[in-house]
């Protein structure tokens, strides 16, 4: 049975339910605080806030992370910068106008009491980064520095030349290794978590496979946060890094705790294009060079001439012509439709005609060369490497790819599941962005839910909870360890004759094909249809040589694309459900004559939280949290 | 294997192969054919191993994430260069147009007694973690921080500041280096955190603890021979190590009053 969610925000002036939740809540005596253990997966700019936070309060943490340390999480390759509602620049921001762009940049999709919260909060975020030495870029007189990320017509990005999450997270880091020091943390890397565990249907522990040595450990505690980040890899190619997964969230889901709107995925619009079929993944080059390069193609079809050669007459500057006061810094979403417009008319660039341009001859002849080093300097040469092409002489070429999903588990206003003491922060919930993720903002989400959201929520679910004495001799954490112990030795049984990457690549082409930067109801079918068929191959077919007991990449990823399998089948039925256009989410059959997104608020003001009927099936019941917009009027979207 | 423009190479491996840090491990050959030059190194290693797959044998063990330059994962010595023959560059960033036709290249772990063996080309780097532990932050709780911008810091400063906090921590200085010394790692966050404001609170028990953590590791001492410089994929810089240096004599000179 469907069933309506209750979000439980507070009520009230939207500038005043924070600070009244945040009295209303019950608190935990410092005291109290050391008695109470929390398990934190995940060490991106979410968990690490969250560990160093709460083990400064008094909690007992256990922090867990696939790679073998906790500084190398995903958060690391952040680029372009994080936002906040500072005004430093005098330039007309503020925490109204941080929360409308949100608002509206997620094409009404998200909820506003959180996306209020999270632009109240963005100060401290950058207050605190700063306490803690993050050397973000500065003007020559001692202030910091700001620039402009899409959908914004303010500065408001602090940044660290093109490696601000690098600088961000080694913030974070640092906190976590000084509360290791103070044992108020234990950390646990190169750890992977299988399977949550239940007891008296509260979130208790985690079961975890350690990856050196194959082992599988069990861990209690009295509450769980999740902080693995998001799902982009389901496509294979995206700008995620490697080891990016869902597996923790998927289990989580088989669990009981709903997936929300898994078909919003933002696809960045300035990606280096894909050279050849043994592409592993894809760079981003961030948002934050649309400050300064223009994109282009050229005004004929099929225009062969090195692009050094097209007179400006002859180039087609596409984003300034349609969106004349934005410009280059549209949205990622309208970006990456509209480029891939342009490729689909015949009017693509470079070797596979798969490709736009981003072009900085006019900043490099405006502020010089070696301002445009200042800024981006790493990411040119990150360029450069990759392509063998040199961007301060030869245009960027550039083409959208898989970057973040909006979509994640379902939770209420204080970032608790659908299964009471499981909380989600940072990319891995669905909360703050609706549709689409407008740039800076995923880091300031990452940090605002764990420096200065969940401290107190948290608090507020112990202080309420009656936990029982529980540790990992209970039944509950027998039953999952043996269950994680037979589902790995099963992948290793099948000795099928096709590679775990064979699996995962057929599966990232569906997705790209069928549920990508553009869907419709045909497509969507043919992916529910394909999907089912490549995950009963996989189960029959896949080759994991090696041994359990000792580090097996092959195993690990093995178990991981079985979860994508899954979770593909998911994205696709739920885009299918979505008869609209919002955001990320484009159904050809939903548009306006200028090819915008058209919603449908009528039928679709809602988040979609799918819940899995049985962990044995495949098999989800829809349920529905109605969105209300109090203070941003539900409108379409312009940026012309 | 083609790629959009690229040439294709056929190429010899000899990759080190250990089934553990107790094992006392091998080289073994492979022959790597139709490799595109524009394909990344470690993509060269993918191809490889799906090649191995396919004939039923193991595929070779490393460690990568970010495949950006960015995380630290990727860890590897290639032709007896920690990651390999660019300068200023990861093995993850490293790409197959660096190669001839014909060419042998060996690949080996990042070899040090601090970072044992876990498999194959995979490390255990977490001795790095511990250094930090030992002192490698600025002591601030959450929530008790002052606007960003009321106390400024000049761009010089802030640039130098961040030059060093650009480490990536993955450990080729100390495989570079012929004593295996962690002098660049430990000095680059010393001299971040001694640059800025910030950081003076705790400076001199900061120098001392992480010196100490340093010196308890298995890593050897600085000769200042400069390999860790030429290798550091981020060129991080040798100063570092003169700021370290001094910070220590400061804080030795302290605490002995
Ligand atoms: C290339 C790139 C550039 C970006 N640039 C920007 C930018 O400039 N500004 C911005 O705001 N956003 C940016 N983003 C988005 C942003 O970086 C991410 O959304 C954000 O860092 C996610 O943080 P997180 O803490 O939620 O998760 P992550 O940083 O992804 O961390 C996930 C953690 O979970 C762990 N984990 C995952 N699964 C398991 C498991 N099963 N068991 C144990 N541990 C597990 C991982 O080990 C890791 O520690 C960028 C993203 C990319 C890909
Ligand atoms: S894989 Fe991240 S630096 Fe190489």
């Amino acid at each position: 049975m469907s069933k309506e969610l209750s979000s439980n925000e507070p009520t009230g002036p939207i500038e005043e339910r924070w600070q009244s939740h945040k009295f209303n809540m019950k608190l935990v005596n410092p005291a109290n605080k050391t008695k109470h253990s929390v398990i934190i997966v995940g060490t991106g700019l979410a968990g690490a806030s969250a560990a160093s936070t709460l083990a400064e309060l008094g909690y007992n943490v256990k922090s867990f992370c696939i790679q073998d340390s906790p500084r190398r999480a995903h958060s690391i390759a952040a680029q372009g910068g994080i936002n906040a509602a500072k005004n430093y620049p005098n330039d007309g921001d503020s925490v109204f106008r941080l929360f409308y762009d949100t608002v509206k940049g997620g094409d009404f999709r998200s909820r506003e009491s959180n996306v209020y919260r999270l632009a109240q909060v963005s100060n401290n975020i950058i207050d605190q980064c700063v306490a803690q030495g993050v050397p973000f870029a500065r003007e020559y007189g001692g202030t910091l520095s700001n620039r402009s990320f899409g959908g914004a017509q303010v500065s408001r990005t602090f940044y660290a030349k093109g490696q601000t999450g690098q600088q961000l997270l080694l913030g974070a880091y640092a906190g976590m290794m000084k509360q290791s020091a103070n044992k108020k943390i234990e950390i646990f890397a190169r750890r992977e978590m299988l399977d949550l565990v239940l007891v008296d249907g509260v979130a208790r522990g985690i079961t975890v496979r350690n990856l050196t040595t194959g082992e599988i450990e069990s861990h209690s505690a009295d509450a769980v946060l999740l902080c693995t980040g998001g799902y982009g890899n389901v496509f294979y190619l995206s700008t995620n890094a490697m080891n990016s997964n869902v597996t923790a969230s998927w289990r989580c889901h088989k669990k009981g705790a709903y997936f929300a709107n898994p078909c919003y995925t933002q696809i960045h619009p300035t990606c280096v294009p894909v050279s050849g079929d043994y592409q592993s993944k894809l760079t981003l080059m961030s948002e934050s060079l649309r400050n300064d390069g223009r994109v282009w193609v050229p005004k004929e079809k099929g225009d062969k001439r090195h692009p050094n050669e097209i007179p400006e007459n002859e180039r087609d500057y596409y984003l300034e012509r349609i969106y004349p006061s934005f410009g280059n810094l549209v949205p990622r979403d309208v970006a990456s439709r509209q480029a891939k417009f342009r490729v689909d008319e015949g009017r693509g660039v470079g070797p596979t005609g798969v490709a736009v341009y981003l072009d900085f001859k006019s900043a490099i002849e405006k502020k010089g060369e070696a301002a445009i080093k200042d800024k981006y300097g790493n990411l040119f040469q990150m360029y450069e490497k990759i392509t063998g092409e040199n961007p301060y002489k030869v245009p960027m070429r550039i083409f959208p790819a898989v970057h973040y999903t909006m979509g994640g588990l379902w939770v209420d206003y204080n970032l608790q599941s659908s299964i009471p003491g499981l909380h989600v922060l940072g990319e891995a919930n669905f909360s703050d962005h609706g549709s689409n993720r407008l740039g800076a903002s995923a880091l300031m989400q990452g940090l605002a839910d764990g420096y200065f959201v969940i401290p107190y929520t948290l608090g507020n679910f112990i202080a309420n909870t009656e936990l029982a004495d529980v540790d990992t001799n209970h039944e509950a954490f027998k039953k999952s360890k043996e269950k994680c112990e037979k589902s790995l030795q099963k992948l290793l049984d099948i000795k099928g004759t096709k590679s775990v990457d064979y699996f995962h690549k057929k599966l990232g082409h569906i997705m790209w094909e069928y549920v990508g930067m553009s869907r419709n109801a045909t497509g969507l079918k043919k992916a529910i249809e394909e999907i089912p068929k490549l995950r009963e191959e996989f189960w029959k077919d896949v080759r994991v040589l090696g041994e359990n007991n000792f580090k097996n990449t092959e195993l690990e990823k093995a178990g991981r694309v079985a979860d994508f399998l899954e979770l593909g089948e998911l994205m696709a039925r739920d885009a299918l459900n979505r008869e609209e256009s919002c955001g990320g989410h484009f159904r050809e059959e939903h548009q306006t004559p200028e090819n915008e997104a058209k919603r449908n608020d009528e039928d679709f003001c809602h988040v979609s939280a799918w819940e899995l009927k049985s962990e044995e099936k495949l098999d989800w019941v829809e349920n529905k949290e109605p969105l209300k917009f109090e203070y941003v009027k539900l409108a379409n979207r312009s940026y012309k | 294997m083609a790629g959009a423009g690229g040439k294709n190479l056929n190429l010899k491996l000899k990759v080190w192969k250990q089934k553990g840090p107790n094992d006392s491990g091998h080289f073994l050959n492979y022959d790597a054919n139709g490799i595109s030059t524009d394909m990344s190194f470690l993509e060269m290693l993918d191809v490889m191993n799906e090649d191995l797959i396919s004939n039923g044998q193991e595929p070779i063990e490393f460690d990568h994430d970010c495949r950006e330059g960015i995380c630290g994962t990727c860890s590897l010595v290639i032709n007896g260069e920690p990651h390999g023959p660019d300068k200023g560059t990861t093995t993850c960033q490293l790409h197959m147009r660096r190669f001839k036709d014909g060419d042998t290249i060996a690949i080996e772990p990042f070899r040090a007694k601090a970072f044992p063996v876990i498999r194959d080309l995979i490390v255990d780097r977490s001795a790095f973690d511990r250094i930090i532990e030992a002192g490698g932050y600025i002591s601030t709780n959450t929530g008790n921080a002052v606007d960003a911008n009321a106390m400024p810091i000049g761009k010089a400063e802030a640039d130098e500041a961040f030059n060093s906090a650009a480490c990536i921590g993955c450990g080729a200085c100390v495989a570079a280096c012929k004593n295996a010394s962690a002098s660049l790692f430990t000095s680059a966050k010393l001299s971040h955190l001694a640059a800025i404001p910030q950081g003076q609170a705790e400076r001199i028990s900061r120098a001392n603890s992480m010196v100490a953590q340093m010196d308890s590791e298995a890593f050897g001492a600085c000769t200042n021979t400069g390999a860790c410089e030429a290798a550091c994929p981020k060129e991080i810089s040798i100063e570092n190590i003169a700021v370290m240096n001094r910070e220590f004599a400061i804080s030795s000179l302290k605490s002995r009053k």
